[in-house]
């Protein structure tokens, strides 16, 4: 069972905040993390190996700082790390990012699941996993909350839309996971010592064969960004003191009436 | 031939439309008006033609439909083939799909085939006097927010929040052509197997992605049994009760109802936030609701930055008053 993990260097969220003097983001200082998902992703990985033999490859295209995600996650259990690191790669969508990672799959095969994350925190779109499997003809399979494999087929229940789906499809195939599938593991401090000496396999555009050159980066992004904006609350906050429970609450019923609020459903 | 028309997928779900297509009904009418196109709805589904008349009221030009017993299902690739090829056929200029679990399977995988760009969560849309739409999004919890767009392919494509947009009232008197496609047996072809589907809810209520309003808690709640607090108020209002991440790590409460960056990304018309401190991962699932209510004991909480209305006080004071109140005012 070869396993390719793709995961995402992205900051964490939970560490960027607003200046409320300048109205802009504080970003500087926020750490660097693997996505969450992707952990979920990993985790699931390494316990198919356990269980079924084989290896886990990590990949991830970024920077070259990049390579302190790939480490985590090598510290986590994967066998192998590939970074995909280029200028030409800089600015990519989605559909971009997927198209060499993709190329990648495929130039460092084969392999038997492809898993993501769900989404990446930062982007939030859930767009590269599908993508990967597209740009591969591979089926995919979404929101996997339990993966088990049967020969050469692959089962996973997807928790989608308020609803489990059990869905099954052959071998290779590629799958997202949510983060109620497992709990990942802590690193292992041997794994890691030996990490922080281990270099990722490192690829260019030009390492990677056949590769369109008119799918990558910026310009092969059929999106661009045209603005980003901090969005301006023109509401106001209306702090009502709750010292004395009924008399707060008649104070927001009133402020609700006069901006026609009704706290029924419809 | 020129790319025209603005396409609506309207998803079918437990055989109803969902209201996240009826939304977007509303909006398309506005970009297709805006272009001066025809707004088109787009149904996969065996019983498409009577969901077909149901939508007609809802404002579209004309509705494309392909009726087939093979389509009770979504499977990513029968749906993503049919779609590619109509698209290739009727060659629209622009294309909405509601931003649900299936949505965002289906889109990536379609705009991926059609070498078009495609944005997420979309929740304000626009065109410039280009023709260009303007995909706005929310990122960091709201914090910020990003323009796409998509100048170079056809369709331009994003998914659209569910519950951003109104539902337009709908004009019973209202017909409009229905055009009729079949699937070709080879479209019926999937590389997944559905096996078998366990609804996660017993009690389908929860439903927090389409509820109106939701009543949630966070770590301030203290105790799972307080929770009966919210089920109370949320009962009275018609709406659901949702939880923070932190509630439902303490296992106060079923990952079912949790809203937030790892959980559900919701806008009701009202979200009470009880004892929840506002942590930005929160705030991701909730921020763009029409109205936020908070009540938390620490006026230094971020969550009030958000919110419209916040009583600072006591919750389990706050919250009974609250429903006595509203039991009250029912009444009369």
């Amino acid at each position: 069972m070869n396993i390719l993990v793709c995961v995402k260097q992205v900051p964490d969220t939970a560490e960027i905040h607003m200046d409320p003097s300048t109205n802009t983001l504080v970003r500087t200082g926020v750490p660097s993390i693997v996505n969450p998902f992707d952990k979920n992703a990993l985790e699931a990985a390494v316990r198919l190996r356990e269980q079924h033999g084989g290896s886990v490859t990590t990949i991830t295209m970024g920077p070259l700082q990049a390579t302190q995600a790939l480490r985590e996650c090598y510290a986590l259990g994967a066998d192998r790390m590939v970074l995909l690191t280029d200028r030409r790669f800089g600015g990519a969508d989605t559909y971009a990012t997927s198209y060499v990672l993709a190329q990648a799959a495929k130039a460092l095969g084969p392999f038997d699941l492809i898993l993501c994350g769900k989404q990446a925190i930062d982007g939030d779109t859930a767009q590269v996993g599908p993508m990967i499997a597209e740009h591969l003809h591979l089926p995919q399979l979404t929101y996997a909350c339990e993966i088990s494999i049967e020969d050469t087929t692959v089962q996973v229940v997807q928790e989608c839309d308020n609803d489990h789906i059990c869905l099954r499809a052959q071998l290779p195939a590629v799958l997202t996971v949510t983060k109620s599938i497992n709990e990942p593991r802590l690193p292992n401090v041997m794994r890691r010592l030996q990490a922080n000496r281990t270099e990722p396999d490192t690829f260019t555009a030009d390492d990677l064969p056949g590769l369109d050159f008119s799918c990558i980066g910026l310009s092969g992004s059929p999106t661009k960004v045209r603005k980003t904006f901090i969005p301006v609350h023109e509401k106001q906050t209306h702090i009502i003191d709750g010292t004395i429970p009924a008399d707060a609450v008649s104070v927001l019923f009133s402020l609700l009436d006069t901006a026609k609020i009704s706290l029924t459903a419809r | 031939m020129k790319h025209q028309n603005v396409w609506v997928f309207l998803e079918v779900l437990h055989s109803k439309l969902r209201p996240v297509g009826l939304e977007l009904l509303g909006q398309g009418r506005r970009l297709a008006d805006q272009l001066g196109e025809k707004l088109v709805g787009v149904i996969l589904d065996p019983n498409a033609e009577a969901l077909a008349t149901e939508a007609m009221a809802y404002g579209p030009d004309e509705l494309l439909i392909v009726q087939d017993e093979h389509l009770a299902q979504y499977h990513t690739d029968t749906f993503t083939t049919v779609l590619y090829r109509l698209v290739r056929q009727y060659r629209p200029e622009v294309f909405m799909i509601g931003a649900t679990d299936i949505g965002r399977d289906l889109s990536p995988r379609l705009a991926c085939r059609l070498k078009t760009g495609l944005t997420a969560d979309c929740t304000e849309l626009d065109v410039d006097d280009k023709r260009i739409v303007l995909w706005t999004r929310p990122a960091l919890g709201g914090n910020l927010m990003a323009t796409n767009i998509c100048p170079n392919t056809k369709p331009q494509m994003g998914t659209v929040r569910p519950n951003v947009f109104r539902i337009p009232s709908p004009d019973p008197s209202r017909t409009c052509t229905i055009l009729h496609e079949c699937l070709y047996p080879e479209e019926q072809h999937s590389l997944t197997a559905v096996e078998k589907i366990i609804p996660i809810l017993t009690n389908s209520t929860v439903n927090l992605t389409e509820a109106e309003i939701i009543i949630s808690g966070g770590r301030g709640m203290k105790d799972p049994e307080n929770f009966s607090l919210l089920q109370e108020l949320a009962d009275l209002t018609g709406g659901c009760v949702g939880a923070s991440r932190a509630a439902v790590d303490a296992g106060w409460i079923s990952p079912v109802h949790q809203v937030g960056q790892t959980g559900k990304t919701v806008c009701p018309r009202i979200y009470i936030a009880c004892g929840i401190s506002g942590a930005i991962q929160h705030l991701i699932g909730m921020s763009t609701s029409d109205t936020i209510i908070a009540i938390n004991s620490d006026p230094k909480a971020p969550i009030f930055h958000v919110a419209d209305y916040g009583i600072v006080g006591d919750l389990f004071q706050i919250l009974p008053a609250l429903t006595q109140a509203l039991r009250a005012r029912k009444r009369t």
